[in-house]
């Protein structure tokens, strides 16, 4: 039997991609030129402000750098940040493309 | 011993709430229900009612301390008027729709513009379609027995029950009101257990986004949509009635007064005059069909007490042998008609019952309305009716324009 909610408000359980894989809904994704990125090029933890601005928590504080798309909403955040403009945001259908 | 006292609707109020024993108050003073603000601070102040009384800076916020403390497991109250209630209208909305068993008092009066101060329901009417129970109390004794029952049925149901009385006719009036016993009151009412129990080693998330569609979590179970959600609030309501009326008996059996569950009656057995109304224009009115009789009309009474979830069934029973339907109300909707009148209309429709109804708009705003013009208004509309008029429009009773 399959198994239903047991709540009777909206309630649900703490979990990643609770409400779905939300990557999908972005036009834009994050590119990421590893050899730009500070901790990369100093080979030691530095900077990480994409890290702290990610409104959707989704980027990784380690070398290197990485980016979960399954969940980034491409509002590019983490590209206006980056002090040595190391990400840029590019359209998918290009990617596609 | 019997503990009776002389108190106004007010203190009565405060002093139920002194005996639910909440763990958190939050509200924000305003005339009428302002002396149950004062009172209940004055308790916490003094020691003798152990709860948080948070301070805030309006009602909106009174109600969202209330939801946080609710969500968490705490008992909860708050308490308002008119403006003040309106001002919560979002989280009125929100605590329904998280299934929270807050209790609040809505001390009726009108709402602006231009300002009252003063009676009528119209405040509460306009949270009518919010998902809370709403109950209307007639007298002092009753808002201090309703309050309590209130707890029961709310903690039972997961649904916020609103506890409506008159301001100033009942909030600072002054009557004899028997003061439930302590330990009774603790027997009558379990400790709150919260649907969800949410701690450090159950931490949820409460209430994100909810999709149109039904969907599987991240743990692959299948969740409700956004509309499920919404319909599991009215199956609650429609079943609340069972429950309302199960608190009502209990609460006679435990303490000797059962005041009706969703409605009571006085008089109706054999009446061919039907009066209706809600709160304490329905009690002026068993003083007006009182007096009716000793002129040879017999005319009855059908107090509604709880107004959501309407109670269809009880009404359409209760109203089945009436000649004429006459509605009392003191709130409106506005571009139709009164609130309360239209509700009857849609739950007769397909019963059969097909007496006709005249509804008064009476006492907005605060004006006096006594048993002798309700009665007198009864007469207008039996002459009314010998002379052709099966149905006709709202009347707005004392009313002078132009
Ligand atoms: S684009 Fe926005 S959501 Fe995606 S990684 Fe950058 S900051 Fe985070
Ligand atoms: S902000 Fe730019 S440089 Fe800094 S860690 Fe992120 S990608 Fe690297």
């Amino acid at each position: 039997m399959e198994q239903r909610d047991k709540y009777i408000s909206g309630i649900c359980t703490p979990a990643i991609g609770e409400a779905g894989k939300t990557g999908d809904w972005s036009d834009l994704k994050p590119v990421i030129d590893h050899s730009k990125c500070i901790p990369e090029t100093k080979g030691k933890a530095a900077c990480f402000l994409c890290w702290l601005y990610c409104p959707d928590g989704v980027v990784t504080m380690s070398i290197p750098v990485e980016i979960d798309l399954d969940y980034c909403k491409g509002c590019g955040i983490c590209a206006e940040e980056c002090p040595p403009n190391a990400i840029r945001m590019v359209r998918k259908v290009e990617c596609d493309e | 011993m019997s503990d009776t006292r002389i108190i106004t609707g007010n203190e009565a109020a405060a002093l139920a709430v002194k005996l639910v024993e909440p763990n958190v108050i939050a509200a924000y003073p305003i005339t009428p229900q302002t002396s149950l603000a004062e009172k209940l601070s004055t308790f916490v102040e003094g020691g003798e009612l152990r709860a948080e009384y948070v301070r805030v800076e309006g009602e909106h916020s009174a109600l969202t301390v209330c939801i946080s403390a609710s969500t968490v497991g705490a008992r909860v109250f708050t308490a308002t008027s008119s403006n003040g209630l309106l001002y919560m209208h979002e989280q009125i909305h929100w605590a329904a729709g998280s299934r929270l068993p807050i209790v609040m008092c809505c001390v009726n009066r009108g709402v602006g513009a231009p300002w009252s101060i003063f009676n009528d329901q119209q405040d509460s009417f306009s949270q009518r379609d919010t998902g809370w129970i709403q109950i209307y109390c007639r007298d002092n004794q009753e808002i201090i027995d309703t309050i309590i029952q209130a707890y029961r049925i709310a903690e039972a149901v997961y649904i916020p029950v609103m506890v409506c009385y008159d301001g100033f006719v009942l909030s600072h009036t002054m009557m004899p009101v028997e003061i439930p016993d302590y330990g009774k009151v603790r027997e009558f009412l379990p400790p709150y257990k919260p649907s969800v129990d949410i701690s450090p080693e159950n931490p949820v998330t409460v209430n994100p986004v909810f999709f149109p569609w039904r969907r599987e979590n991240a743990e692959g179970v299948l969740c409700d949509g956004y509309m499920e959600k919404r319909y599991k609030l009215q199956d609650a309501l429609l079943k609340s009635t069972d429950t309302i009326e199960e608190v009502s008996t209990a609460y006679g059996q435990a303490f000797g007064r059962d005041h009706g569950g969703l409605l009571w009656e006085h008089m109706t057995d054999d009446a061919e005059i039907v009066i209706v109304g809600m709160g304490s224009i329905a009690a002026e009115a068993t003083v007006a069909a009182d007096s009716l009789r000793k002129e040879g009309i017999r005319a009855g009474v059908v107090g509604i007490r709880v107004f959501r979830p309407f109670p269809r069934k009880a009404i359409a029973t209760a109203l089945k042998k009436a000649k004429v339907i006459v509605v009392f109300e003191k709130c409106m909707s506005y571009g139709c008609d009164g609130g309360v009148s239209s509700d009857i209309k849609s739950a007769l429709y397909g019963t059969g019952i097909e007496a006709p109804m005249h509804n008064y708009i009476a006492g907005l705003g605060g004006r006096d309305v006594k048993a002798r013009e309700l009665a007198d208004a009864v007469k207008e509309t039996i002459t009314r009716i010998d002379s052709g008029t099966e149905e006709n429009e709202t009347t707005w009773l004392n009313c002078h324009t132009g």
